[in-house]
């Protein structure tokens, strides 16, 4: 960092030892992923067949090539059932990610609106139930929304339903059960964008005589647009992977893909097909992921 | 002046409640006396008392406690070296796959990394166990910690490491004894960041475990998946309240690390 630092040894080490563990244990696997979604399915222990023929030199090697195999996507895009999973994976990631927003602007609003001391409070509050296991958030709501629950009971005493809805395995217990895990995902990086916009200006257009909800519309709105992305981001890229919420919430009609992605691997134990499933979603999900990057790498450039 | 409308008011109230009513119910529910987990039967430690006799969920919640304590261990320290590598040595070669590794796992979705970590380890033939959910947690929980610290070195004082260099110190040695202690906060903060992020871990366990460590949310999940329990509203409860009392615990150090971090008054 200044000018020309002579790197010792132990300075090397700090930067390969967990450079070589995420080689190891992160880009590697997914290579292997991406390599086994190209190879044959086989009725074996592993389920797939190995054609790694190092040992066998050269002919081992293009032995290698010539056993990789599209046959894996091109039975993605036959099955109408992939294609279904990964529109109603997306679907349900748009349709959730739009609901955060809506819930999450207000509440992040309304946060900077309270005296400071106050908000380091509310964030501590929203945060905290993120801390708490997904698994029991999920299944806190299995209790709500069962049949003779908590819910339908409040319903029924208040007479809004004369019979009790069924609330789980529906798709609204799959949308209740993310917006209500992801909220502090949206919340706080809304937080962040809107706490730091300059006072004087909804000041200044007041004063010019600008109604609250136009200066909402004109001001607040397009300047918090990088706290927008940021939390819609944030959400709908593990929103689309999501695999305990529907498996838990949801009903059996379809399956998101990261159910797809389980059902193959554990039930029909197909694992380059498995992989196949898996090495498109990333694909589907780079180009947001870059996005974000960039995003990222902007924020940090401005501050 | 800022002032809170009555709407601000509104969003708060609500938004609040829809965060806390569900945890609330579930702790109440693992209170009821009644078998019927819909049914208020009084108040009753019943399904408390029941959990202390339940052998294999004891074992499996052992089983998670150590595998976050060593996984919680070894990527606090593997993301701070990360850390480090990102904040203070400018622009090395091969920076850019390095940070990109470190930012991917954070959105990757869970099945897929698990899906891959799996492959790994049947592709180099280990046995798969209690070991191969460590890996896996410590791969994924290092990246936050990088993140963490990286965000608390980026906010850092150069200017006193750079004094101690000065004065003679080696950079380790300044390191050691400048960095670490007044970081070590945010430290303690990823640490328990990593713990709770492999306690609460189901998906990548379920992929890299074998037989023998079935860790608690697997354990907690093939339950609930037919239907609700009462004794798992109150495995789930006691969970509630040991995330509770830890994540306080980690944001008073990282008040702590911001009061020691501000330069003096």
């Amino acid at each position: 960092m200044n000018g020309q630092p002579k790197h010792s040894f132990l300075a090397k080490l700090v930067v390969r030892i967990p450079y070589a563990w995420l080689i190891a244990f992160f880009l590697v696997p997914f290579l292997i992923v991406f390599k086994i979604s190209l190879s044959q399915t086989a009725i074996a222990q592993p389920p797939y067949t190995p054609v790694f023929g190092l040992a066998s030199g050269w002919h081992g090697v293009s032995n290698f090539f010539a056993a990789l195999s599209l046959d894996n996507y091109g039975f993605l895009g036959s099955d109408p059932l992939y294609v279904l999973s990964y529109a109603k994976s997306l679907e349900i990631a748009a349709f959730s990610t739009l609901f955060l927003l809506v819930i999450g602007y207000p509440i992040a609003y309304a946060i900077t609106r309270v005296p400071r001391r106050l908000q380091a409070v509310l964030v501590l509050l929203v945060m905290l139930p993120f801390w708490t296991s997904f698994l029991i958030r999920i299944y806190a709501w299995m209790n709500i929304l069962q049949h003779d629950g908590p819910l339908n009971q409040l319903l029924l005493a208040l007479h809004i339903v004369r019979e009790p809805p069924t609330w789980l395995s529906t798709n609204t217990a799959v949308y209740i059960g993310i917006v209500y895990s992801y909220l502090p995902f949206m919340v706080l990086p809304l937080y962040a964008t809107l706490e730091k916009l300059d006072e004087s200006l909804f000041e200044a257009a007041a004063d010019l005589g600008c109604p609250r909800w136009k200066t909402f519309w004109l001001v607040t709105w397009p300047l918090s647009a990088p706290g927008v992305l940021a939390g819609a981001l944030l959400c709908f890229i593990p929103i689309v992977g999501e695999f305990v919420i529907p498996d838990l919430l949801g009903g059996s009609q379809t399956a998101m893909i990261g159910q797809t992605i389980w059902t193959e691997f554990f039930a029909n134990k197909d694992w380059p097909t498995a992989s196949a499933v898996a090495v498109v979603l990333v694909f589907l999900l780079v180009t947001p992921i870059v996005a974000f990057q960039h995003q990222a790498m902007r924020g940090a450039q401005r501050d | 002046m800022r002032k809170v409308s009555l709407f601000n008011l509104a969003a708060l109230v609500l938004g609040l409640a829809f965060l806390y009513l569900p945890i609330v119910i579930l702790v109440i529910f693992s209170f009821n006396a009644s078998r019927l987990v819909a049914v208020w039967g009084g108040w009753s430690t019943h399904w408390y008392a029941e959990l202390a006799e339940d052998a294999p969920l004891l074992e499996s919640a052992f089983i998670s406690i150590r595998i976050a304590l060593i996984s919680a261990t070894a990527a606090t320290v593997l993301g701070t070296l990360a850390a480090v590598s990102l904040v203070r040595f400018g622009r090395f070669r091969g920076r850019l796959l390095f940070a990109a590794m470190i930012y991917a796992p954070l959105v990757m979705p869970e099945v897929i990394t698990g899906l891959s970590m799996l492959l790994l380890f049947v592709a180099i033939s280990i046995d798969r166990g209690f070991w191969t959910v460590a890996i896996a947690h410590t791969t994924m929980a290092m990246c936050f910690v990088a993140v963490i610290i990286q965000s608390q070195l980026v906010a850092f004082d150069v200017s006193i490491e750079e004094a101690a260099m000065d004065l003679g110190a080696s950079p380790l040695r300044t390191f050691l004894s400048v960095t670490l202690p007044l970081i070590f906060p945010a430290i303690a903060a990823a640490w328990m960041l990593a713990f709770a992020l492999s306690l609460d871990d189901l998906v990548i366990a379920s992929f890299t475990t074998g037989p023998g460590a079935t860790t608690l949310p697997i354990r907690i999940y093939s339950e609930v998946r037919l239907g609700v329990k009462p004794e798992m509203n109150a495995v789930c409860s006691i969970m509630i309240a040991v995330v509770g009392i830890a994540t306080v615990a980690a944001s008073l150090l990282t008040k702590l690390g911001a009061a020691r971090g501000a330069p003096a008054r």
